[in-house]
């Protein structure tokens, strides 16, 4: 959607957007919002015009929306003010993980892969971050290396992380595959929850699953792909960070960043509290020793999703503000708080489980 | 799930009484009690006993739940080996015999005018240049020795110059040091380092009492002399590109940390303790007293507590024999340290020039050599081809019956990928090539500091985090 007169639009897919202000637009496309509709209907009353609800009017230009006329129905595609937009290519998955957000469906979603394959080329070059989520996003085969394929040619210096449980990899062809697309700036994000197989197979709910994830990462780094490794820290894995740390440092050296999340309360973790949730604030011991061991075998290590009032002092260098921006919210503890811009805060769905731990820096 | 397992190849120790140290074929270990030993190797450890899932993920053990485990072994043990492949990286060039200092525990220099006997001619680097760049070797260094390398000084510009002009078809990471006392130092010297990149390596055995007496030269400032020239090589070359290594004689044994203060003091990240040389009187001998190396292993000790108190009041500082092999102990990377390497790194790793164009396969070999013991004379540069010279069997046959993987003692010991073996020490002291380990002063040595420091990690966590950032 273009918002600028001046800026030459094109008219097969773009879109005018229309907030009351003056405009000049050859587009035959025309969105508003319930509040401008009078004043739209009039104006535009020769262009094709959608009214959205008025709940949509965070939209802004550059956005990119998917409108089906004859469903009424709507689905923002891509926000060009999210300092992070995230694609799901696929709601299938191999894992069936305690704490998924996403939970997995098994159905026939094609659609959804075709449907990135035709945001791709809309997005301006300038994106700074794209996500491929799923499911399983390499479950998808031709389509996602058409993605890929796509995301190189259209979006060469954006970074493109891709989250996946790195299972597909363990075929070496499909990793030389994978690397030979050729973008610069892609990435994969994998999860390890153990070093110990049982209890990492346990969490994902598949047997056989470690065996797999391990030889996929082995085949993403000897063709030279960037691999992140991502730790979920909760009731079932804090107790085996440190033998994880030093499991990830002697088999799985050469990857090139970890990082350890928080959970978040949403999806199967709302069913599965009992079984993962802990205050954080009882495994920040776990936490900062595998954290400092892999910073001493000088390994990137990164900490996601944490209130930085939970983490030992001699780690809040690693902690990271979280990516998805929009989700964060701060408890009223947190209004007094001298170190709230550094900190991740909550997730909006946190107010299922918060630590008791809460308090602010002064 | 199937309660049965199988052991993997493991090695194991006693540490003390009551614990066991067992290493895995990529140099991991464990320490565990003696009852939990007894336990896993009689398979009978239940699957539920955290230190089961501990010896799984470290591969001491296999059972159905994983398949992965011998692969992520393999790899291991084939990183660590690796860098054989590579042969030899540090070509010491013997530049001159020639020194002003006459220090009473050095074996090789000599105070003469004469430059025609005791220093290294153009024809002779010229020959050995032809075989340093015939090591596959990726990365070649060439140090530069003496007596004092500097009385040399033409020569050594002489080799920069020609190595670099081969290096522009060879195209290896090429590196020089320099190995002096920097009591005749220049600017004019330092000005062709900065020029070329030449790094210095000079001596400072401690305070000033100390190294004047270990180091006797005429007006008697060997100290001020190095510590001058240690400032004025710095701020010509950069800080870091200036290191020093230190001496150890009886009198540095009741002095470590008066020696240690004054690395501190002069700015350095780290010391290295070095061993009391067997040299001399043990090759004269051919024995050595154990009573030295206890005495040596309380000067190292509490130079190494000393450290640690450092570090913890927020000094960063290494003592870097002990970080050599914390690298092979924490991390998955082989440091390359020719004296504790097996196969073991003489000529394979290290190679001397001497300059009356003899090859040694170490420095040691060399000093064994001028106390005339000729075993580790592997040919000469002017009459020996690069296959005869590092085919032979003064070099290979050493190699080979030392292989610490064969030698008695060695072959079951925990510490053994920790360790390396030292054909040339144990000729020194005993005569053999194997050396009888019970009474070996290189085994006693590096024994108690492998269970000293795993002893260290054992009990304290943060010393375990400490030592990581000391290794690798
Ligand atoms: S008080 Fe709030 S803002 Fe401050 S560190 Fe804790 S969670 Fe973050
Ligand atoms: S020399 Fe001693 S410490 Fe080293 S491997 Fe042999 S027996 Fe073990």
């Amino acid at each position: 959607m273009t918002g600028q007169a001046d800026q030459a639009p094109n008219p097969e897919h773009d879109a005018y957007l229309f907030k009351g202000q003056a405009f000049h637009s050859e587009c035959q496309w025309v969105v508003t919002f319930e509040e401008h509709r009078p004043e739209a209907e009039r104006l535009f009353s020769d262009r094709r015009l959608v009214v959205l609800p008025q709940e949509f009017d965070y939209l802004s230009e550059g956005d990119v929306i998917r409108f089906v006329p004859d469903r009424k129905a709507v689905r923002v595609l891509f926000r060009k003010d999210a300092n992070a937009n995230y694609f799901l290519v696929t709601e299938r998955c191999n894992h069936l993980c305690l704490m998924c957000s996403q939970p997995p469906k098994d159905v026939d979603d094609r659609w959804l892969a075709r449907e990135i394959l035709d945001v791709l080329p809309l997005l301006p070059a300038t994106t700074p971050f794209l996500g491929i989520t799923g499911g399983e996003p390499t479950l998808v085969g031709e389509d996602f290396f058409d993605i890929l394929a796509s995301a190189r040619d259209h979006l060469p210096n954006t970074p493109i992380h891709i989250l996946s449980n790195g299972r597909t990899f363990k075929d070496k062809a499909f990793a030389e595959r994978y690397q030979a697309i050729g973008h610069r700036r892609l990435s994969v994000g994998i999860p390890i929850y153990s070093a110990d197989p049982e209890v990492h197979d346990y969490v994902v709910q598949s047997k056989g699953a470690f065996d797999e994830t391990i030889r996929g990462i082995m085949n993403l780094k000897s063709v030279g792909a960037e691999v992140e490794i991502r730790v979920v820290v909760h009731k079932q894995t804090y107790e085996g960070l440190a033998d994880l740390s030093d499991f990830i440092f002697r088999n799985l050296t050469f990857v090139d960043h970890v990082t350890f999340m928080g959970l978040e309360i949403t999806g199967y973790t709302r069913a599965n509290m009992d079984k993962l949730w802990m205050d954080p604030y009882d495994y920040r011991a776990e936490l900062r020793a595998a954290v400092q061991y892999l910073a001493a075998a000088r390994i990137n290590v990164s900490v996601y999703n944490h209130q930085l009032c939970l983490l030992d002092g001699s780690i809040h260098r690693f902690a990271k503000r979280s990516i998805s921006d929009w989700k964060n919210e701060y408890v009223g503890e947190c209004a007094t708080c001298s170190r709230k811009s550094e900190c991740g805060g909550f997730f909006s769905s946190s107010n299922l489980a918060r630590s008791s731990h809460i308090s602010a820096f002064h | 799930m199937d309660d049965t397992y199988q052991l993997a190849y493991f090695r194991f120790s006693q540490l003390d009484d009551e614990r066991y140290v067992l290493t895995n074929q990529a140099g991991e270990y464990l320490v565990l009690p003696r009852a939990v030993l007894a336990s896993f190797v009689k398979h009978e450890l239940p699957s539920t006993h955290p230190v089961y899932s501990r010896l799984r993920s470290r591969q001491f053990l296999f059972d159905a739940s994983s398949n992965i485990g011998k692969e992520l072994l393999a790899l291991k043990v084939r990183t660590k080996a690796k860098r054989l492949e590579n042969f030899t990286s540090l070509h010491i060039m013997v530049v001159s015999l020639r020194c002003e200092h006459s220090c009473p525990y050095c074996q090789v220099s000599r105070q003469s005018e004469d430059r025609s006997a005791f220093d290294m001619s153009e024809e002779t680097a010229e020959q050995a240049l032809a075989l340093i760049f015939q090591s596959p070797s990726p990365a070649i260094k060439i140090e530069f020795q003496g007596g004092e390398p500097l009385l040399n000084f033409p020569l050594i510009q002489h080799v920069v110059h020609r190595a670099e002009a081969i290096n522009k078809v060879a195209g290896r990471s090429l590196q020089f040091v320099i190995t002096t006392n920097l009591a005749v130092v220049t600017d004019e010297i330092l000005e062709f380092c900065r020029e070329h990149s030449v790094l210095i390596s000079t001596s400072l055995d401690g305070p000033a009492t100390l190294h004047n007496a270990n180091r006797p030269r005429p007006g008697k400032n060997s100290y001020e002399l190095a510590v001058a020239g240690i400032h004025k090589a710095r701020l010509a070359l950069g800080h870091e590109r200036v290191s020093a290594l230190m001496t150890t004689t009886k009198a540095s044994l009741s002095l470590v940390r008066e020696i240690i203060d004054e690395y501190v003091r002069l700015d350095f990240p780290g010391i290295f303790l070095r061993p009391l040389s067997p040299y001399g009187f043990a090759v004269k001998t051919k024995s050595y007293a154990a009573y030295d190396v206890d005495r040596w292993l309380d000067f190292y000790f509490e130079g190494l507590n000393y450290i640690l108190e450092l570090n913890r009041n927020g000094v960063p500082f290494k003592e870097f024999y002990a970080a050599t092999i914390l690298t092979k102990m924490l991390t998955p990377f082989e440091p390359g340290y020719v004296d504790l390497m097996s196969p073991a790194g003489i000529g394979i790793s290290a190679v001397v020039y001497n300059y009356d164009a003899s090859v040694y396969a170490s420095d040691e070999a060399r000093m064994l050599a001028e106390m005339g013991d000729k075993t580790f004379l592997l040919g000469n540069v002017h009459e020996n081809t690069y296959a005869e010279i590092f085919g032979s069997d003064a070099l290979l046959d050493p190699i080979e019956q030392s292989f610490a993987g064969s030698a008695p003692m060695c072959a079951e010991c925990a510490y053994e990928p920790f360790c390396g073996s030292d054909p040339v020490f144990h000729t020194a002291t005993q005569g053999d090539f194997v050396g009888l380990k019970t009474r070996s002063g290189f085994c006693n040595r590096n024994m108690s500091i492998f269970k000293r420091l795993i002893d260290l990690m054992d009990r304290d966590v943060t010393a375990r985090e400490l030592f990581l950032s000391w290794a690798n």
